[in-house]
């Protein structure tokens, strides 16, 4: 098994928030070229890597592909800011993508300006004496009153920085005990990671169905990679693989699992029940560690457009428990990265021609 | 004025980088005693951990002259351990809650790395989500296996850099001020018998530096910190009235703060030193805040003190913001009105 960690912290170490994923595309076209027949671009910048199967054309096929497929969608985007307004050489501004404006204050980051150039910046948090009286200035202060800092002098700032520019999260990942890495983005970079791993763990593998690994965009802002990608590829079956809450300080309730003890299968609405079944017996056979998940409604991952793409697609949704989500600091288990690609490998592999008969939803 | 440069910066950059929490002052420490060793007379770790130096000059009428900066800064301790590398922590100096959630620490000896986390946005109502997380709600993160002791300290894992005109850095308050000292030490003019005291524990109460002066028992003293600029615009627009300090205007001679009324003569003789040099300098507006000054103004029978800061941005934050220049023009201030301290100045009131 190769070692994913350096690609992941490679990843998680360039800009891609939504709408602006060309960083970490790069990156990741880069790194997936050898491991795949041809990558394309979609029409909206996701990323399309085909691995060919070796079985033959399916009569229930509908996809360009004269081959059954199965489609993986991680999403490369990130969550991040944009500047709303140039003052006296500050930046207000305002969040791309669900961001938990209490990690803001303090927060190293990058603005990357219209120059072209990215410039270091701090968030700042102004004094109450600043602020209207409105505001109750000693609690969580709304993204509205924060500004960024360059440590620029204003003229420069001005000439250099336009409302539009991208800020983005700039702390470098962490590696912590226990075969732990910390950093931002790791929603969902670290689902790239995973998928890549399995990509790895094909080239040993035959398999016979075809195999679309897709890098999302936009999926914190408006699932639109995953929505149209879907459509584009017709895949007879997708799964979505993102991040889900691990137990942690102040987090303990249902919703959470223990961060390093395995993968997620998750189940619900969103799910095809027997896609969650077929993946929930094969971890089994594998000995490889899994928990059930459950979500009672919407999903919040790309599993939730796609299940709806084109006629309507098979979609199952595969987790790791991540801790501190949507902060500079998130946090997973390598461990839970290498089960989750593996068993993506495994199931893939155990896909037969005529698995697509066999999909009822039971 | 002393020489002012590169090798200046990359102490400042050494000085910030290490952690010296209140009261685990040591790291600092250390590198005061490398750089101060070859320059001064005398040389003595105290029985609080501060260093205190002393060059003499020549001549006769010489003054001596406290020269006063502290090394600790506002940090963690380690209280609690809630298993699977997680741990509780207190909050050493006063930090603002709301600049902790999120941002990444060293702790310990071997500066173990960390996160403060606490509990994910997602899992809360929005009720829950307007109100700051205390420091009880907050925990160090240092990953499934990682270790701490009780009692070990923490601070942010910032890396000092250099932008354009400013150091953007964590703890520039008051490392900017330890490397001062240090180098007014380096360049004592020789008309004054200087007392450098490099102080702990000043974040919780001002401890070090009133030893220090009891020890020294000097003629007058010169606290060197960095102070808040409060220079941001103001949100609904108007006049910022309540700036402290602005970066860029020079260095912050004080006149007022929440425990001195710095000494009047030492406040008009260090504005006529930068007049006459041509050193632009600010008043730091009157008001709260303190520096060592508190606590060296009423020791023994009382000493003529005055304190001079470098402005920044952002403070007891991961990230302050100061300029360049503004540390510059407070060392040459420092070293020019040293140059002209005669026991006159202090002579009467």
């Amino acid at each position: 098994m190769t070692d994913i960690l350096p690609f992941l912290k490679s990843i998680i170490s360039v800009s891609g928030i939504s709408g602006h994923e060309t960083p970490v595309a790069n990156l990741i076209a880069e790194k997936w070229r050898p491991l795949v027949d041809e990558v394309t671009t979609s029409r909206v910048g996701s990323l399309h890597g085909l691995k060919r199967g070796s079985g033959k054309g399916s009569a229930l096929s509908a996809s360009k592909s004269k081959r059954p497929s199965i489609m993986i969608a991680t999403h490369m985007d990130a969550i991040g800011m944009m500047v709303s307004k140039v003052e006296d050489g500050f930046l207000h501004i305002t969040d791309v993508g669900g961001i938990d404006v209490r990690v803001l204050p303090g927060a190293q980051v990058t603005v990357h300006a219209n120059s072209g150039e990215e410039l270091p910046g701090v968030i700042a948090m102004p004094s109450a004496k600043l602020l209207p009286d409105s505001v109750n200035a000693g609690e969580v202060l709304d993204i509205d009153y924060l500004l960024v800092d360059t440590g620029l002098m204003p003229r420069e700032v001005q000439k250099k920085v336009r409302v539009g520019d991208l800020v983005s999260f700039a702390n470098q990942p962490l590696e912590l005990a226990g075969d732990v890495i910390s950093g931002h983005t790791l929603d969902n970079r670290a689902s790239v990671a995973a998928l890549t791993v399995c990509l790895e763990e094909l080239q040993s593998k035959s398999h016979v169905w075809d195999v679309w690994a897709v890098a999302t965009v936009q999926e914190e802002t408006s699932y639109l990679g995953a929505y149209t990608s879907a459509f584009d590829l017709r895949p007879q079956i997708a799964i979505a693989v993102d991040g889900t809450f691990a137990k942690g300080p102040g987090a303990n309730g249902w919703q959470t699992h223990s961060m390093g003890k395995g993968v997620g299968l998750c189940m619900g609405p969103n799910m095809h029940p027997f896609i969650h079944k077929k993946l929930t017996e094969l971890a089994d056979k594998l000995e490889i560690p899994w928990f059930m998940d459950v979500t009672a409604s919407h999903s919040g991952t790309d599993a939730y457009p796609m299940q709806v793409s084109a006629e309507g697609i098979p979609t199952a949704l595969v987790e790791f428990p991540l801790r501190y989500m949507h902060t500079p600091v998130e946090m997973v288990s390598m461990k839970d990265i290498q089960r989750t690609g593996r068993l993506l490998a495994e199931f893939i592999a155990s896909l037969q021609a005529d698995f697509v008969e066999k999909i009822i939803w039971e | 004025m002393p020489p002012f440069g590169n090798a200046q910066l990359k102490l400042l950059e050494k000085l910030c980088n290490v952690i010296a929490i209140s009261g685990d002052e040591g790291e600092v420490r250390k590198i005061v005693l490398e750089e101060i060793k070859p320059y001064a007379d005398e040389v003595k770790v105290d029985a609080i951990g501060n260093v205190l130096a002393s060059r003499s000059g020549r001549g006769k009428k010489r003054v001596r002259v406290m020269l006063d900066a502290h090394m600790d800064e506002v940090g963690f301790m380690i209280v609690a351990d809630d298993g699977e590398g997680i741990y509780r922590f207190e909050t050493v100096g006063g930090i603002d809650a709301r600049h902790l959630l999120g941002k990444q620490v060293y702790v310990g000896k071997e500066r173990t790395p960390g996160v403060i986390g606490g509990r994910p946005v997602h899992l809360m109502d929005a009720s829950e989500r307007v109100h700051k997380v205390p420091v009880d709600g907050l925990r160090i993160d240092l990953g499934l296996t990682g270790k701490a002791k009780v009692g070990d300290r923490g601070g942010f894992a910032t890396k000092f850099r250099r932008v354009g005109p400013s150091i953007l850095s964590k703890s520039i308050d008051d490392r900017i001020g330890v490397v001062t000292v240090i180098e007014l030490l380096k360049h004592a003019p020789a008309n004054v018998d200087v007392c450098a005291a490099f102080t702990v524990q000043e974040e919780i109460g001002l401890r070090g530096a009133k030893v220090a002066a009891q020890y020294f028992n000097p003629d007058m003293a010169i606290a060197i910190d960095s102070t808040p600029a409060n220079d941001l615009p103001v949100h609904a627009g108007g006049e910022n009235m309540t700036y402290n300090t602005k970066l860029g205007l020079g260095p912050a001679i004080y006149i007022a703060d929440g425990s001195t009324l710095h000494d009047s003569r030492l406040v008009r003789f260090l504005q006529t030193v930068a007049e006459a040099e041509d050193i632009p300098y600010q008043l730091r507006q009157p008001g709260g805040g303190g520096t060592d000054s508190g606590a060296i103004q009423k020791a023994l029978a009382g000493i003529p003190t005055v304190s001079v800061s470098v402005p920044h941005r952002y403070t007891h934050s991961p990230v302050s913001i100061s300029r360049v220049d503004d540390w510059k023009n407070t060392l040459a201030l420092l070293h020019a009105a040293l140059k002209k301290i005669t026991p006159e100045l202090i002579a009467k009131r």
